[in-house]
């Protein structure tokens, strides 16, 4: 056996059946081997969309997202994509082919030091040096991905150890031991109970939900816990969907894109619980300011997250699930009647206005009619920039799935993340919503959608500029525009008829709802092109 | 308001581990006021004595994320004062008749040792507390100082 072949064993002892990437010499042994086993592999057009494929992938599945690129510019090119996983906490293990061992260090052709240029992004990395390290290091890898605060873990792989032949072979089904790395479980039983006493008392508790709910897979008893004790919830970008949107408990998302009712129960909460949230600036821009005179009870796996932003009144340091399944079982209750009363009140009052017909189809109207026309579990995928913001506001959350690239905010990830998706949940619908700028940097992508028949529906949200900084420049530069507008755009139905999917066009108001229908009918990939408003800001559209 | 902040990290003796920790510090813009490594008496196990400063939340933050690192064992933290620190210093200075009698002088006064010489140079070794080492740079100024090599701090917790 040759080291190449002793790492796809150990994927196929990680239960992994699909690996995304792209080749090259350096990793061709690795491709080689994958062969002999039945793991699919996924060709993407660019390395960076491995990494995004497989981060779909790992969000659908809720497991550890697997690929592989080759050495030096197959390498930093995934760089962006690592670091894309890194920001939103996605668990992904990511092989990078490396020159042989003796020539590491000598600039030699496709030479890069990628666990170097990684690191600051990265959960861990290593650089094998040699072959019978392979079944350690990539058990640690699987580990270390998925467990404590979830994230990518990078190997970098010489040529030669993937070629180097590996005497025996032995794959341990416990945890690794690790003295470096005890991730905390558990939550600590007294902060419990000092926590369920704060609540009891609160007159105006909130909970402020962030991703780790979901990246800890406890949805379920997070919502159980909420309307045991009645307690109104928002949430951050990375935590919309863990609530339907219509959940009577449920007041929407926070920060400075957010819903006017969720910040303002943020400012009159007595008691804030903040769940798997970094507490970073596009949710709470001045969280000194925000934060005081409240109780807040900080929860989180990462003990660095609490206190990093702001000071905690009570920290709880360990995973969402055990936590909320440990709050269950203790027995107390919150009376705070009014407090709803007074919100339900604000929602109440905030109406929501029809916009006026201006020859373009009004984006949040049309998020709004796409993700009820969607099917009920259907997975939703947001790019970044103006449609972003605009899916965040208006997607009506059912029993699906909404993901986007919250943290690091990188343009271009909806195609291929849902490309992950889809392959990772065939039966699904998914639905990837990007503007005119981030579907440039990805259509590459519609070749792989069609190799591997993975039909994902893409709305292009086009206004022929970079929205978001056109949003900026106006509002900041008096409308000097620098660099925003995309002219010389491709004709969208010709490129679709080029990639062999089906197009629809949707240009007014008038044929918004028929023109969804057709876009949803079947199970073939389609591009929708939807013609916005240039001038249109989502200041503009923000209750 | 600032502090001094000793952290005595344990770590894997792997090849990179010195290059993340420092990474950390520029990155998240921690000051490191000096670094030390060296070997412990397990092989396998390095340890770090880094000296840093900041407010109270940096202080916090840089051992929460030091914490973070799958290469660090454990951290000790102390304050200045709590501890044992101890420095390394050799300074080469030039020399003529007219002054060797005062270094000379000075060294005794500062428990420091000549340690090599020739006919216009001399180098002074001492080893002590962060604050005396750097004492004795100021002693030394009026004479023309050619080099200063500083292993930075070392510490321990105190034993009570």
């Amino acid at each position: 056996m040759i080291g190449a072949d002793a790492i796809i064993k150990c994927l196929v002892k990680e239960g992994v059946d699909t690996v995304f990437g792209y080749s090259g010499v350096a990793i061709d042994p690795f491709w080689n081997s994958i062969l002999e086993t039945d793991i699919k592999t996924v060709l993407v057009r660019t390395e960076q969309n491995a990494a995004h494929a497989a981060s779909g992938y790992a969000r659908t599945r809720k497991k550890v997202g697997v690929c592989a690129v080759t050495s030096g510019p197959g390498a930093t090119n995934l760089l962006t994509g690592i670091a894309t996983a890194y920001a939103d906490s996605i668990p992904l293990v990511c092989f990078t082919g490396q020159v042989d061992s003796e020539l590491i260090g000598s600039d030699v052709f496709q030479e890069a030091d990628v666990t170097g240029a990684a690191e600051s992004f990265v959960k861990y990395s290593y650089l094998v040096k040699n072959v019978k390290d392979i079944p350690r290091i990539i058990h640690e890898a699987f580990y270390i991905a998925n467990t404590g605060r979830r994230g990518p873990v990078l190997i970098d792989l010489p040529a030669d150890i993937q070629l180097a032949h590996i005497a025996d072979f032995k794959y341990s089904d416990e945890p690794p031991k690790l003295r470096t790395y005890k991730p905390t479980v558990k939550g600590n039983a007294l902060q419990i109970k000092k926590v369920t006493k704060v609540l009891e008392n609160a007159k105006r508790p909130l909970v402020c939900v962030g991703g780790g709910v979901r990246l800890s897979d406890s949805e379920e008893v997070f919502k159980k816990f909420i309307e045991k004790h009645r307690l109104p919830v928002v949430s951050t970008m990375m935590g919309l969907g863990i609530l339907p949107t219509e959940h009577p408990m449920y007041y929407g998302m926070v920060g400075n894109n957010g819903f006017q009712v969720a910040n303002r129960a943020m400012n009159e909460c007595d008691v804030l619980l903040m769940v798997g949230a970094r507490v970073a600036d596009r949710a709470v821009s001045a969280p000194d300011l925000t934060f005081e005179g409240k109780i807040l009870i900080h929860m989180d796996v990462d003990p660095a997250e609490i206190g990093k932003n702001v000071g905690p009144t009570i920290p709880i340091v360990g995973d969402a699930k055990h936590i909320f399944e440990d709050f269950m079982k203790q027995s107390f209750y919150c009376t705070h009647e009014a407090w709803i009363a007074s919100l339900n009140n604000y929602r109440t009052m905030i109406r929501h206005e029809e916009p006026e017909d201006n020859g373009f189809v009004n984006s949040p109207a049309f998020v709004r009619s796409l993700s009820l026309k969607m099917e009920e579990d259907a997975i939703y995928l947001a790019d970044v920039g103006q449609n972003q913001l605009f899916s965040c506001r208006n997607y009506v959350m059912r029993k699906g799935s909404f993901f986007t690239s919250g943290g690091m905010g990188t343009m271009g990830y909806s195609i291929p993340a849902a490309i992950g998706a889809k392959l990772a949940e065939p039966e699904k619908q998914v639905v990837a919503v990007c503007g005119d700028g981030a579907f440039q940097m990805s259509l590459m992508e519609l070749a792989t959608m069609n190799q591997y028949k993975a039909p994902v529906k893409i709305v292009v949200m086009r206004n022929n500029y970079l929205g978001l900084v056109r949003e900026h420049q106006h509002f900041t530069y008096k409308d000097n525009y620098s660099m925003v507008e995309l002219g010389g755009e491709p004709d969208l139905e010709m490129l679709s008829k080029a990639y062999h999917i089906n197009y629809i066009k949707c240009e007014s108001m008038a044929d918004m709802e028929k023109d969804i229908d057709a876009f949803l009918k079947d199970d073939e990939a389609c591009l929708m092109e939807v013609m916005t408003d240039p001038m249109e800001t989502v200041a503009g559209t923000i209750a | 308001m600032n502090m001094k902040k000793i952290y005595s990290v344990l770590v894997e003796n792997r090849s990179g581990v010195l290059s993340k920790v420092a990474g950390l510090f520029s990155r998240r813009s921690f000051n490191i006021d000096s670094l030390t490594v060296g070997e412990t008496e397990d092989r396998a196990v390095s340890c770090m004595t880094i000296v840093s400063s900041g407010d109270e939340r940096t202080l916090e933050q840089i051992e929460k994320q030091l914490n973070k690192k799958l290469d660090v064992i454990r951290i000790k933290t102390f304050e200045e004062q709590m501890s044992v620190s101890r420095e390394l210093m050799l300074i080469k200075v030039k020399y003529n008749k007219t002054n060797r009698r005062e270094i000379m002088e000075t060294c005794q006064a500062m428990k420091a040792d000549i340690v090599d010489m020739s006919k216009n140079l001399m180098i002074i070794q001492i080893c002590d507390t962060p604050e005396r080492t750097s004492q004795m740079i100021k002693l030394l100024s009026g004479i023309s100082i050619v080099e200063i090599a500083r292993t930075g701090t070392l510490a321990l917790q105190k034993c009570e």
